[in-house]
Order: structure tokens, then C-alpha cells, then sequence
């Protein structure tokens, strides 16, 4: 029914927003299930586009539920599709930091600094990996992502004008 | 070991941490908004050191949620209490937000050029060095000692060659790579 939008998409949303352990990735099949079959909000064919501008778009991909909430109901949709997938895991981390911020500088708290940086910087080098193994455009995408690499490591360089000269030189040799 | 290689910023204001994520938000193009806000908040800026980030990073990888909306919440709390987790968070999600609706509703038209997807696929291409390059800083303080560098090459190993579950590599090598560094740190008083 349509006056029962809005809690179908906090009954859907809310869950998921906490059932995301390991990241925003680890519940898009959810949302897609959710939307797509059994909710039958949008169709497929939009859930595959919402999905390719929400990872083409800069910020986070799970904003993908603010448009899967626009496109069922408009803008107080994707507003409350949007509170409901970010705000409930957002409270927790919330809490978690102000205990943290309680202790700090306790020895168990530096501890765990400095436990946890190599297993982070582990996941940075993973995640560029992923990066480069999803990067479409071959050799030519791998040169551009080395060469940035290098200009952000030795030079100061903005990384938006690197953004650029990314897209520019794909355009002036594929387009 | 010291976390500071230099001395730290002072903090910014939660009205800096708004713009300061909307920024980031709304630039990162072609994903790794981590490699992003670790150029922003340790490189650019100097609000926190690398550790703290890192740290605050894997517990945010390691909580429900999506890891880069968590991660603002830590870094503004750290920098400006209540006010600054909301700042940072509405900031990484508010603008990006407008922008993919905005795409969004630009799509059908966007479409019909071919040179829309070349030019995202080479921004997304380039993005990949922001990523790389703050993997690979972090990565050089660690490899210093001999333990973390094996544990940063086991979590490497797992989630990126292995491609195990992230979420089950961090459960495993965070409570390990942890209790070494306090009976380390316990034993000769931190």
C-alpha cells in the first residue's frame, strides 16, 4: 500500500544498515533482493543503472538506497531511505568513539593503535588492487593509475587535476 | 614506537570538517574514498596521525556500516567531539548525495554520449593513485618492524591475492596483530 512506503523502506533499510559488516558492498545483493524481488520497487533495469551511477559518482556507493528511495516515492523517500541505511550503524560507531575518546591514551588504547595500522594498511593495498583488477582500459588505465601514484607520492600535486588528466587522456585516445 | 613524525595541526572546527568532507565527498571520483580522506586528514591537513587514522580505519572496517561514512564519524570525534562526527558525516554524505541525483537525472541524457563512460573510466583509472600511493605510505612505516610487516602482508595476502571475506581476514589478524603489540608494549612500559 502506498502509505506504508515509508516503513517498508525503514523495514528494509534499518536492518541492512547493520547487517553491513565489512562494508557497503557486502549488502547490494540484499538491496537488490529487497528492491527488485521482493518488494518490487524498481525493476531490474534500474536497479542496474542506479547501481553504475552510484559507483560512477564520487562518495559513497550505498547512496545507490537514496535513489532506489527517490525513484519509489520522491524526495522524503530518498531522504528516509538514506537516514535509514547510514544512521543506525552511524549511532554505534558514534558510541564506540566516545568510549574511545574516555580512554585515551590508556596503554591498552595504544595497543590497539598500534595492532590494528598494519592490518588497515594491509586492506589500503588490497582495496588499490581491487581498484586496478575492476579498472577498465587495460594498459593504458594501469599507466594512468602508476603515474598518478607517482606524481601523488613526490610532488603535492591537487589529486583532482590528476582525476582530470585521467579522464582527458582516455578521451583524447579512446574517443 | 611514536606516532607523531611531525608535530600535528591544531583541530578544525566542525564548520572545516563539513567543507572538508563535502570536498573529498564530492571529488572522489572512481572509488577508494579512503585513499582520499587519508590524503586529506594526515597528509594535507595534519589533523591526526597516520596511526590514529589507520587505526580508526580498521575499526571502522571492522564495525557495521559503511566503512567510509564510519570512518568521518571517527576522525570528527576525535577532532571536535559530537559536533565534528557530524559534521564529517553529514559532510561525506550530504553533497555526494546531491550529486548522484543530479547524475542521476542527467543519466538517460548522459548516456548518449560514448565519451561519458571513456572520460569516468579514466578518472576512475587515475583515482587508483590516491588509493595506491596512501597504501603504499602507510605501508612503508610498518614494514619497519618485523611483526607488523608480516601481519600487513597477511591481511594483503588474504583479502587482496586470496580474496578471502574481508570482514573474517580482520577478525582474525586485528585481535592477533593487537595482543602482540600489548604484551610488546606491556612488557617494557608504554
Amino acid at each position: 500500500m502506498r502509505d506504508n512506503i515509508y516503513l517498508d523502506i525503514l523495514a528494509v533499510f534499518v536492518p541492512l544498515s547493520l547487517l553491513s559488516v565489512g562494508g557497503g558492498q557486502a549488502v547490494i545483493p540484499e538491496i537488490h533482493r529487497q528492491a527488485v524481488a521482493v518488494h518490487g520497487w524498481i525493476s531490474e533495469a534500474t536497479f542496474v543503472a542506479d547501481f553504475a551511477i552510484s559507483k560512477m559518482a564520487p562518495g559513497p556507493t550505498s547512496l545507490l538506497v537514496t535513489l532506489i528511495g527517490w525513484q519509489v516515492s520522491g524526495l522524503w523517500a530518498a531522504a528516509l531511505a538514506t537516514i535509514a541505511i547510514f544512521l543506525p550503524s552511524s549511532l554505534l560507531v558514534f558510541g564506540l568513539a566516545r568510549i574511545w575518546a574516555r580512554h585515551r591514551g590508556a596503554p591498552w588504547q595504544k595497543a590497539v593503535e598500534q595492532g590494528l595500522a598494519p592490518v588497515a594498511a594491509g586492506l589500503i593495498l588490497a582495496g588499490s588492487l581491487t581498484l586496478f583488477r575492476a579498472a577498465t582500459g587495460g594498459p593504458l588505465a594501469w599507466a594512468i593509475a602508476l603515474a598518478s601514484t607517482a606524481a601523488i607520492m613526490l610532488t603535492e600535486v591537487n589529486p583532482l587535476l590528476l582525476i582530470g588528466a585521467g579522464a582527458g587522456v582516455f578521451l583524447l585516445v579512446g574517443g | 614506537m611514536p606516532d607523531a613524525d611531525e608535530p600535528l595541526a591544531p583541530p578544525p572546527s566542525a564548520r572545516t570538517l563539513f567543507t572538508s568532507f563535502a570536498a573529498v565527498g564530492v571529488t572522489s571520483f572512481g572509488g577508494g574514498l579512503t585513499g582520499w580522506m587519508m590524503h586529506e586528514c594526515v597528509r594535507r591537513r595534519r589533523w591526526i596521525s597516520e596511526d590514529e587514522f589507520l587505526s580508526g580505519l580498521a575499526m571502522s572496517q571492522a564495525l557495521p556500516g559503511v566503512n567510509v561514512v564510519n570512518l568521518p564519524i571517527w576522525i570528527g570525534y576525535r577532532l571536535q567531539g559530537g559536533w565534528g562526527a557530524l559534521a564529517a558525516a553529514l559532510g561525506v554524505i550530504i553533497p555526494p548525495m546531491l550529486v548522484v541525483m543530479a547524475l542521476a537525472a542527467a543519466y538517460a541524457w548522459l548516456r548518449q554520449f560514448s565519451a561519458t563512460d571513456i572520460a569516468f573510466q579514466g578518472a576512475a583509472a587515475a583515482a587508483i593513485g590516491l588509493s595506491l600511493s596512501m597504501g603504499i605510505r602507510a605501508a612503508r612505516r610498518q614494514i619497519r618492524k618485523p611483526i607488523p610487516a608480516v601481519v600487513l602482508a597477511l591481511v594483503f595476502a588474504g583479502v587482496g591475492l586470496l580474496k578471502l571475506p574481508m570482514i573474517t581476514v580482520v577478525a582474525i589478524m586485528a585481535p592477533a596483530s593487537v595482543a602482540i603489540a600489548y604484551r610488546r608494549g606491556a612488557g617494557s612500559k608504554s
